[in-house]
């Protein structure tokens, strides 16, 4: 079952989600005794919350501020719309759910006291966390030790359930290595004969990791394809014209690019300004969340992705009307098209519903602890807004990706997506229990043949 | 050495002018701050919210006049009067409320204060902007490129890349050096520089001065910010980001020297440009590799003059 989409109420409502401040002293002292206190709070909380609540309070850190804030505040914003909407069509089982915002910006050891406060102080039923990968890798050990369900919603990383095990943490989406083997594959069979490829990725974890992910996997489908260059501008670059002029001097075949934000949108105006996308093909598996603000400055015949099978205009969605309600609620409400970011929390807010329907279900009624909440994501089926998402044994969500070629067209003023394949989420995802670079290398040049069909844009 | 010149001497040529534009744009950042610091022994950390601010300011000022159906090339001018306004309006506001309260306290206190600044004014540029990436390219658009010989092929720079920034940081150095030197203010300003009691007592109105100064710095300090934006994109925490290297700049140039500012960017915009052709590893650490080796070999910086410790 999904939350039923209605209207929203013309503005956001007072009230319906806060955003808390720095670090209290009372955060502080609690987060000091967070080892010791958490024990009896998780017992007391696992009886308490065998009654039904009042309200369901759900702790969600994204960010705020700073430069991730532009996937972090429409992240926030479709919270913001959906739990309206699931309130609207009477909450979760009769009750209400209630978001109590973090912001990610000021850095993991903050994050790491917001969790503690979240749990201990505020008393949340769960927590969604985050979009830094540094911030789900230090949430995930927590939420087993406080004991409270706790959903990965956007963050990348595929080292959180590759390296550890955990009863609480779910995460509600694929990981980097399908993002970032799908670019791979579709660009294999798109310009299966290209030689050389540069990559131009934010010098930070994200830009080094999917770069790994993605020569790993080249050097098993395609081996002999000589890199040109690798360039890691500092996180937050605005000026790429050295790159730009040395990738214009190089004359690659292709240039990766998994940067985002407003590095992608310099990197992109500056590539186009100085012509370089008319010298090499670009593959940008995270552009998707770029494409309005660029406009016409990404030409048609390139790669791009959208974490994930999520976009206002995908191929074949199993529920129409809902992407259609949903793309229209955010834009009359946001006054923008809905990015991945936006997906990626319907997706668990879908599965934070499904889940407490599936333990309640299983409870003849009655509402579960929070252990037994947390037992019903393993081995959960939730509707995204484009298809399904599936939550392995494991904890990690399988999510089908969707890559396609930009293409310009009369009805918007923008690129949208050509030639648009959808990945199977199993066919592109490590097995469980196997690492993701390790599983990479035993990759046959034969699996680009077995791709699905891609399909063409539909006015 | 012969054979690697013969084989990279193209290369080179290609990274000295990208290194010239980045050096640029990094003189442009960080002259404002040196000459405040000069002045007024604060280090100003809202500078870099200045410097967004002029950006956001020039890119909305570029944009209303597309809107309007106005010509293009009025984009170009509007950075400069979208600086200038964002300097004389924040500029004085910020010296007179706050800065002057905490003139001659501990400096913890003043990076305290300015901190809190910058805190503040990165929340106003979110509620005003958004989160969502600002920029407004009309200016490079509207000046084209410039095709450079590269052996038989050509590269393609913006002009905007290649004359106008290089021409206005080369203007703003040439016309703060004459200021400094050559009008009655700018002689007050660097005598105040040099001895704020000796001056005061020579009968110069250093509050004034102060004022002054502080707005220059404000109005250069949203100069870079606007020159950047026809290319940047401006996102929430680019003021940040820019007060960081400022500070690796107005460190290494030694503080408060205007013409050490231009060496110290051309020497990070050289360096960095270097790196990404021959060692990209070092691109992001360059602009600090130089810092510390400057500072190790001359702790004042490289046009500071050593002070006595004044009792």
């Amino acid at each position: 079952m999904v939350a039923k989409i209605v209207a929203p109420p013309a503005l956001s409502q007072p009230g319906s989600g806060h955003v808390l401040g720095p670090v209290t002293r009372r955060a502080a002292l609690l987060g000091a005794m967070g080892g010791v206190g958490s024990l009896a709070l998780a017992g007391r909380s696992a009886q308490a919350q065998a009654s039904k609540p009042a309200e369901i309070k759900v702790g969600i850190a994204t960010f705020l501020s700073g430069p991730s804030s532009v996937f972090g505040v429409p992240g926030r914003q479709a919270a913001e719309m959906l739990f309206d909407e699931l309130n609207e069509a009477g909450g979760i089982g009769g009750v209400k759910v209630r978001p109590i915002f973090v912001d990610e910006g000021p850095g993991v050891d903050h994050f790491v006291g917001e969790y503690r406060r979240l749990v201990q102080s505020e008393n949340v039923n769960l927590i969604f966390a985050g979009i830094s990968s540094a911030d789900c890798l230090a949430c995930a050990p927590l939420s087993d030790e406080m004991k409270r369900p706790t959903l990965l919603w956007d963050c990348g990383t595929q080292r959180i359930f590759e390296d550890g095990k955990y009863e609480y943490a779910f995460r509600t989406q694929a990981n980097a290595t399908p993002e970032v083997l799908s670019a791979l594959l579709y660009l294999l069979r798109a310009k299966p004969d290209f030689r050389s490829i540069a990559v131009v990725n934010q010098d930070y974890a994200w830009g080094r990791d999917s770069w790994d992910i993605f020569r790993t996997g080249l050097q098993a489908l395609k081996p002999g394809v000589r890199v040109a260059a690798e360039l890691f501008p500092r996180f937050g670059a605005t000026d790429f014209s050295t790159e730009i002029t040395r990738l214009l001097a190089l004359r690659p075949d292709v240039v990766l690019s998994t940067t985002w934000g407003g590095d992608l949108d310099a990197f992109i105006r500056q590539s186009f300004d100085r012509k370089l996308f008319e010298r090499s093909t670009f593959v940008l598996p995270l552009a998707e969340s770029s494409l309005e603000r660029v406009g016409k400055s990404l030409p048609a015949g390139h790669i791009i992705g959208a974490r994930g099978d999520h976009w206002f205009l995908h191929p074949s969605p199993r529920d129409p009307a809902l992407l259609a309600r949903f793309t229209e609620n955010y834009r009359k409400r946001f006054n923008t098209y809905p990015i991945y970011s936006t997906h990626h929390m319907a997706q668990a807010v879908f599965a934070m519903k499904a889940a407490y329907e599936k333990a309640i279900a299983a409870k003849g009624g009655a509402w579960p602890t929070d252990a037994e909440l947390a037992a019903a994501f393993k081995g959960l089926e939730f509707p995204s807004l484009t298809g399904s998402v599936r939550i392995r044994e494991d904890g990690q969500g399988l999510e089908d990706q969707l890559i396609g070629t930009t293409l310009h067209t009369d009805k918007y003023p923008f690129a949208v997506m050509t030639d648009m394949v959808v990945f199977p989420a199993a066919s592109v995802t490590a097995p469980v229990g196997q690492k993701s670079l390790d599983w990479l290398k035993t990759l046959k040049p034969d699996m680009v043949q077995a791709l699905p069909q891609p399909v063409a844009y539909k006015p | 050495m012969g054979d690697w010149l013969s084989q990279n001497g193209l290369l080179l040529g290609l990274a000295t002018l990208d290194g010239l534009s980045y050096a640029a744009a990094v003189f442009m950042v960080a002259v404002g701050l040196n000459l405040v610091f000069g002045v007024l022994r604060i280090l100003n950390i809202a500078h870099g919210s200045l410097y967004a601010i002029g950006g956001y300011a020039a890119a909305s000022l570029s944009l209303f006049l597309s809107s309007r159906g106005l010509p293009e090339w009025l984009s170009l001018p509007a950075l400069v009067v979208a600086a200038a306004l964002v300097g004389v309006l924040l500029g004085p506001v910020i010296e007179r409320l706050l800065l002057r309260r905490v003139e001659g306290q501990e400096p913890v206190l003043q990076l305290l204060v300015t901190f809190a600044l910058f805190m503040v004014l990165e929340d106003l540029q979110k509620l005003v902007w958004g989160v969502q990436p600002v920029v407004s390219d009309t200016p490079v658009r509207l000046l084209g490129n410039v095709e450079i010989p590269f052996g038989a092929d050509t590269i393609p720079f913006t002009a905007y890349q290649l004359f106008v920034l290089p021409g206005i940081a080369l203007l703003t150095l040439v016309g703060l050096a004459w200021f400094l030197r050559r009008t009655l203010a700018g002689r007050m300003i660097v005598a105040v520089t040099e001895d704020r009691e000796a001056a005061r007592a020579m009968g110069i109105d250093a509050a004034k001065v102060t004022l002054l100064t502080f707005t220059a710095g404000a109005a250069l300090a949203a100069l870079g910010g606007a020159l950047a934006s026809p290319v940047a994109s401006l996102v929430p925490g680019v003021g940040a980001q820019t007060i960081v290297l400022s500070f690796a700049v107005v460190a290494t140039a030694g503080l408060g020297r205007v013409e050490g500012a231009a060496v110290t960017a051309l020497l990070i915009g050289l360096g960095r440009a270097f790196a990404v052709y021959f060692e990209p590893e070092l691109e992001v650490v360059v602009p600090y590799i130089i810092m510390v080796l400057v500072l190790l070999i001359r702790p004042q910086g490289l046009f500071g003059t050593p002070e006595t410790r004044r009792i």
